[in-house]
């Protein structure tokens, strides 16, 4: 077995050239992608290496990038968009939401759309306004959408060949604060299917749940409450649309209190949706509602507050004190 | 011809001798009229604004600010559009109009704190002391629409188009050759022409938009989309400080009488990097780079004040006030700490919201909780 040790930016730079390698038809659009290789190199070397017909430096213009994918997309093609920055993808909203979600259901399945969206989301790289949000929830929200946020680079290197192996659209939301985190990728092995949640630190406590860069913090928390003498289970979403909540309730069950954390804003957001799931599924297996611990409900703040704004470990351990409180 | 050779209104050679193109004979007047003072004032303009922008991106460098966009080249486009302006318009710059701020009057500082990630904006466009100036927008081309409105409104409140240029509004908007490919830039354009709306869309098309060479924007001059909407355009040397100034002053004064939109493509060059986090020797060769140093608007002015006989004494001073402008941004840049961490919650609404009130509070006794070492 191959293992490589990498941080996550390669990894996605080595998902897409596999994928690309395994399929003619792939083709990458962004812009800044070819010649930069993208404002975060994910996409390095890849023009070089598959020409400017496959990795395709844009036109300034979102909506027209996911248009005209879309159209590429039914003439065959399996299109991977960078947007830039999570701010910049709402001049695409429109056609994100409005068609590329839809076209699948209104064509009645004749027609499936397998497009990827790559978008470097949330904060903590103290970067200006627009370049540090969390906007998960708008597309959570969309019906026809898969929304998906790896947490890891193994992760990141199977999970980006498995959306663009997948017919239907994806939203690919990248922690860009764990970019440079390292971890181990195996190259060969196959990984969890696309969807499918994930275990990734066992305890008998208080079950720890969230997605994309939060999951790092999470495992800083309960390496923390263990040092205090409670044991928290941590548990990976990583598929935000559909959610696999197998785990996530084989967990709840067997600890009897949830926590979940995420950056973006908490109201109507994906850590509400699984909480009132949770209680729905597992209320009589919960000793303590389930807690959120969130960004606040207001745009991210410039900079020099984000450290007040995200939850961190302390906001977590402060949860998980109110959940055995009960 | 390639988009970057079409012809353009130029009134300074490249080395700064009078030297008007075929195209510039109509704005010659207007030349003719500026004063010495005034002449003067916008080459003490262009070289203070260098200095300030070289300070600012030592600053970053030095940790003190998380980015900066630097306007290293464009200081012609921008200082000749400001003061073509007349004070009362309103002005919609994008994120690299540090010469137009500062010439209607924001505080360089209050630009300093959105790149220090203090503050998002903050300065109060209805502030005299701001010259009617809006605050930054980083969505490209974003601004670009709320220009056309703010213009609407400007003529359906009659406060145009009334003959009167001491009194008739207008609205500058300044975008880039990449924003042009937005769909906000085409709306805008198609709003502002139907609605005759009084707003001149100043372009600067500096040739890249990050790594992205503006071929890969259009195929055509960009001036030339102007008549697609019905707006008529004019492609000016970005480079030259007298074109750009009699260029925007005639269109804004054309906008500002009731003829409708006009737009300008301001041909310049950013010299520098495109924001302190880029790199461009990775997709521009030096020889490129070289040519447009020939063409530098500072040291052209410069050329052509002392073909007039200017005296040495003007540059000294010039330079003297420039250092004096950098050092004060610096000395008063470093100091500008973080926010209370109230501002996360105050004006996400204008009318109280009970969500900010009950966060604001449950963050106030989170953090009251540490006091002490209480956790
Ligand atoms: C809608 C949107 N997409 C992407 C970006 C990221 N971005 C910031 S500046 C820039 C290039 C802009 O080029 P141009 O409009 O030519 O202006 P310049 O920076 O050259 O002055 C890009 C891609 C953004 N700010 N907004």
């Amino acid at each position: 077995m191959t293992i490589e040790t990498m941080p996550m930016s390669r990894a996605l730079n080595a998902g897409l050239r596999k994928a690309m390698e395994d399929d003619p038809r792939v083709l990458l659009m962004g812009e800044d992608i070819g010649r930069l290789g993208g404002v975060f190199r994910i996409t390095e070397h890849l023009q070089r290496d598959f020409g400017d017909r496959r990795v395709l430096d844009t036109p300034l213009a979102e909506s027209g990038i996911v248009g005209t994918a879309i159209g590429l997309a039914m003439a065959g093609f399996r299109p991977v968009i960078e947007i830039q920055f999570d701010g910049f993808v709402f001049p695409a909203f429109d056609q994100i939401t409005s068609q590329l979600a839809k076209l699948t259901n209104r064509h009645e399945g004749a027609l499936s759309m397998p497009v990827v969206i790559r978008i470097p989301y949330g904060g903590h790289i103290g970067a200006v306004e627009h370049h540090q949000e969390s906007p998960e929830a708008y597309f959570t929200h969309t019906p026809g959408l898969r929304v998906v946020s790896p947490s890891t680079p193994n992760d990141a290197y199977w999970m980006i060949q498995e959306a663009i192996r997948s017919n239907d659209p994806v939203i690919f939301l990248e922690p860009k604060s764990r970019y440079w985190q390292k971890g181990e990728v195996e190259l060969e092995a196959s990984a969890l299917p696309l969807h499918a949640s994930r275990i990734v630190r066992r305890g008998t406590d208080v079950t720890l749940v969230g997605h994309g860069a939060m999951v790092t913090t999470l495992l800083q928390a309960a390496a923390l409450a263990e040092a205090e003498g409670t044991s928290c289970e941590v548990v990976d979403v990583r598929s935000l649309s559909p959610v696999d909540y197998g785990p996530i309730l084989d967990s709840v069950r067997s600890t009897g209190r949830m926590v979940y954390a995420q950056e973006a804003p908490g109201h109507t957001s994906v850590g509400s949706e699984i909480a009132a799931t949770v209680m729905e599924r597992a209320f009589y297996a919960l000793e303590a509602p389930v807690l959120r611990v969130s960004g606040f409900d207001t745009p991210f703040p410039p900079a020099k507050l984000e450290g007040t704004y995200l939850p961190d470990a302390d906001r977590i351990l402060e949860a998980v004190d109110r959940s055995l409180a009960y | 011809m390639t988009p970057i050779e079409a012809p353009l209104v130029r009134v300074l050679a490249d080395d700064g001798s009078y030297a008007p193109s075929a195209d510039a004979e109509r704005y010659l007047p207007l030349i003719d009229a500026l004063t010495d003072a005034e002449l003067e004032q916008f080459y003490r303009d262009m070289v203070v604004i260098r200095a300030i922008d070289t300070q600012a991106t030592n600053l970053q460098r030095q940790g003190q600010l998380a980015l900066w966009p630097p306007s290293r080249g464009q200081e012609a486009a921008q200082v000749g559009s400001a003061r073509a302006a007349r004070a009362h318009d309103t002005l919609f710059p994008s994120y690299r109009e540090h010469a137009v701020t500062r010439i209607r009057g924001v505080d360089p500082v209050d630009i300093l704190k959105v790149m220090r990630g203090t503050s998002h904006g903050g300065w109060n466009p209805t502030d005299p002391q701001n010259g009617n100036t809006r605050i930054y927008t980083l969505v490209l081309g974003s601004q670009t629409l709320h220009a056309a409105g703010y213009a609407m409104g400007l003529a359906f409140d009659g406060r145009t188009g009334t003959g009167d240029p001491e009194r008739d509004e207008a609205v500058v908007v300044y975008y880039g050759d990449g924003a042009s490919s937005q769909g906000d830039v085409h709306e805008a354009m198609v709003f502002a022409a139907s609605y005759d709306a009084p707003v001149l869309f100043f372009l600067q098309n500096n040739h890249w938009a990050i790594s992205v060479p503006v071929e890969t924007q259009s195929k055509v001059p960009l001036v030339s989309r102007g008549a697609g909407y019905g707006i008529p355009s004019v492609r000016v040397d970005g480079n030259d400080v007298l074109a750009s100034y009699a260029v925007s002053r005639t269109l804004l004064d054309e906008a500002r009488s009731g003829l409708g939109p006009r737009a300008v493509e301001a041909v310049t060059y950013r010299m520098g990097a495109h924001t302190t986090s880029d790199d461009p020797t990775k997709y521009r060769g030096s020889d490129e780079e070289q040519r447009w140093a020939q063409r530098d608007p500072i040291a052209r002015m410069r050329a052509f004040l002392e073909g007039r006989g200017a005296p040495a004494s003007l540059f000294q001073e010039t330079d003297a006030e420039a250092a004096d402008a950098a050092e004060d941004l610096r000395s008063r840049a470093i100091t500008l700490t973080s926010p209370e961490r109230s501002l996360i919650f105050d004006h996400v609404y204008s009318d109280p919201h009970p969500l900010m009130a009950e966060q604001k509070t449950w963050l106030n006794d989170y953090e009251a909780s540490f006091e002490g070492g209480a956790r």
